[in-house]
């Protein structure tokens, strides 16, 4: 470490370090951020994150508009799992609002909640076997990603940007195809799980490349405001559905994976054992639906006429059902006054909503805590004196998203 | 340990009497305000009692009243006792002519962004952080765009005429 790499003749001026700009548009960076790099050789001295490529300035935006139609812009903070941001949304203006939800909507929101940590976690690892030369299981997992996806289009119509859900439950009853995609996604997928995971966990190179590179402890990480995956693989078992359960998490059984060491190994190992509990998760909550019968089994939202839209059928023949279908559309229902919290626990740690309400039709503030935004400040400190190679592979790690990012 | 509202707010008035104030539970969360000039000794007291510990910096934001005047400009911390599962929110109100807050970096690390984010769109003076600068907006902006005197679009504004834009 100590060792200059770059020696130049005596008296020189010239500095003995290299500035690579790496990103905005870099491919190794998935997505628009940029690092400016100090480099001895191929060590890395400093660096300096510019971030904002992708601002969309989503905290005012939401200022004007009614709380319906802030859905479609948590879609857009972490996309690789927008329904948990849909949903975390959603819970944010039940909880304002003094909405319940019947179980079986929660049970619901579960399985679709799951689904998507599922294929964040998916990106993240196979991506993190690409930066180390690994294709092969990136392209193998994306069918599951696919079939997840499938299952997004089968509950809501879209698949990226997902705008799922409505306060106080689902826009519709899922129908039996999604049903029969789960049951498909929960006999198959444990199969490919495994084999993806042995392609890597063993894999001589691949813990060459990651174990010991791009570590944390576990005080350092808390005084960096890390959550998920990246906090509990320095050793912190802090996991929100466990902590604060929302969304009846209660009613489920699941353990909370650690690691040790906070580096690149750890992480995904803590993203790969995240996924089967996932699984399983799913698996009890796909059961605990089927159990409900008859009346209850047609059970899909809250009964809160004032913010869910009535069923279309009612709104041609009932005058109280087009009052509310107008109010709603057109954003003139008044909320009432408050502050509240509400975090959930998202792909990549603890997404938070605050709210703050004066009783006006929209929000008066709305401030998105988003985990990426938060631990990305870590980054200079976890790569500094590594090589460039692994700084590489922390980035994708530490799974960061453009769009968490900048909001 | 487990804390509770009533025991925090009891610690809190024990140890700076009724310079703490404003106390409420808004959705069960213990929320407060301090003077401004207070916010590191309350943020030090709170992180290092030993039965407060409130060591989880979770968030921290402003927010703009235009008319309260001469405490136009809130800074809001979201802090977490996490061995407790206790979260508590702590309030100070600044001018907006000299808005002046000590930066909290010295105790937490990541309130370094947090508080670039919250210069940046509130204009809040961050005393003594180590890298004070714009991060998601552009260097050369020379306004807080999320300070409430600019408003989105007028959407009810009458300038614009529907039919040439074939509704209507």
């Amino acid at each position: 470490m100590n060792e200059q790499h770059i020696r130049l003749p005596e008296g020189s001026i010239e500095k003995t370090t290299t500035t690579l700009n790496l990103g905005p548009t870099h491919p190794a960076t998935h997505g628009v951020m940029q690092n400016i790099l100090e480099l001895d050789g191929e060590r890395v001295v400093s660096t300096e994150q510019t971030i904002g490529y992708i601002h969309r300035a989503f905290e005012k935006l939401a200022e004007r508009r009614p709380l319906y139609q802030i859905t479609t812009l948590t879609d857009r903070l972490n996309y690789c799992s927008s329904p948990i941001n849909n949903m975390g949304w959603h819970l944010t203006c039940e909880k304002l609002l003094g909405v319940q939800t019947p179980k079986r909507v929660d049970y619901l929101r579960v399985i679709i909640m799951e689904l998507a940590r599922i294929s964040d976690h998916l990106i993240c690892n196979s991506i993190v076997g690409v930066d180390a030369g690994a294709y092969t299981g990136f392209l193998y997992v994306m069918q599951y990603r696919e079939l997840i996806y499938e299952i997004y289009e089968e509950v809501c119509g879209a698949r990226l940007t997902t705008n799922m859900g409505r306060i106080g439950g689902f826009e519709r009853n899922f129908s039996n195809t999604a049903f029969e995609k789960i049951e498909k996604f929960l006999k198959e997928y444990p199969k490919v799980l495994q084999e993806f995971e042995d392609l890597f966990i063993r894999n001589r190179i691949f813990m060459d490349r990651t174990q010991g590179t791009g570590g944390i402890s576990a005080e350092r990480a808390l005084n960096y405001g890390f959550t998920g995956p990246n906090l509990r693989a320095a050793g912190v078992d802090y996991d929100l559905r466990v902590q604060q359960p929302y969304s009846s998490y209660e009613d489920f059984q699941f353990n909370i994976p650690v690691g040790t060491t906070g580096d690149n190994y750890d992480r995904w190992l803590v993203r790969q054992r995240e996924m089967w509990e996932s699984l399983s998760i799913i698996d009890q909550a796909y059961r605990k639906v089927q159990d409900f019968k008859g009346k209850e089994a047609e059970v899909y939202h809250a009964d809160a006429p004032a913010y869910y839209l009535p069923a279309k059928a009612d709104v041609y023949t009932k005058m109280e059902a087009l009052i509310y279908h107008f109010k709603i559309v057109m954003g003139e229902t008044e909320i009432p006054k408050g502050e509240v919290y509400q975090a959930v626990e998202g792909g990549n740690g603890e997404l938070g909503f605050y709210l703050i309400s004066d009783g006006g039709r929209t929000p008066y503030r709305l401030h998105f805590r988003r985990p990426c935004f938060v631990y990305y400040q870590a980054y200079e400190e976890l790569i500094k004196g590594s090589m460039l190679s692994d700084a590489i592979m922390t980035m994708s790690s530490l799974n960061l998203i453009a769009g968490e990012l900048d909001a | 340990m487990n804390l509770s509202n009533e025991y925090v707010q009891q610690r809190l008035v024990e140890k700076f009497g009724d310079q703490v104030h404003s106390f409420e539970e808004p959705y069960s969360m213990l929320t407060f305000e301090a003077p401004k000039e207070l916010n590191l000794k309350v943020l030090n007291f709170l992180f290092d009692d030993v039965h407060l510990q409130y060591r989880f910096l979770t968030d921290l934001t402003g927010v703009h009243y235009p008319d309260q005047a001469g405490r136009e400009l809130a800074v809001v911390y979201h802090l977490h006792n996490l061995s407790a599962k206790h979260r508590i929110r702590f309030k100070v109100f600044t001018d907006i002519q000299m808005p002046d807050v000590y930066t909290a970096t010295g105790l937490f690390a990541t309130a370094n962004w947090m508080e670039r984010e919250t210069f940046d769109f509130y204009g809040v003076n961050f005393v003594g952080h180590p890298n004070l600068k714009r991060i998601l907006n552009v260097e050369e902006m020379d306004y807080f765009p999320l300070r409430k005197e600019f408003p989105l679009e007028d959407q009810t504004r009458i300038d614009k005429d529907d039919a040439m834009f074939g509704r209507g």
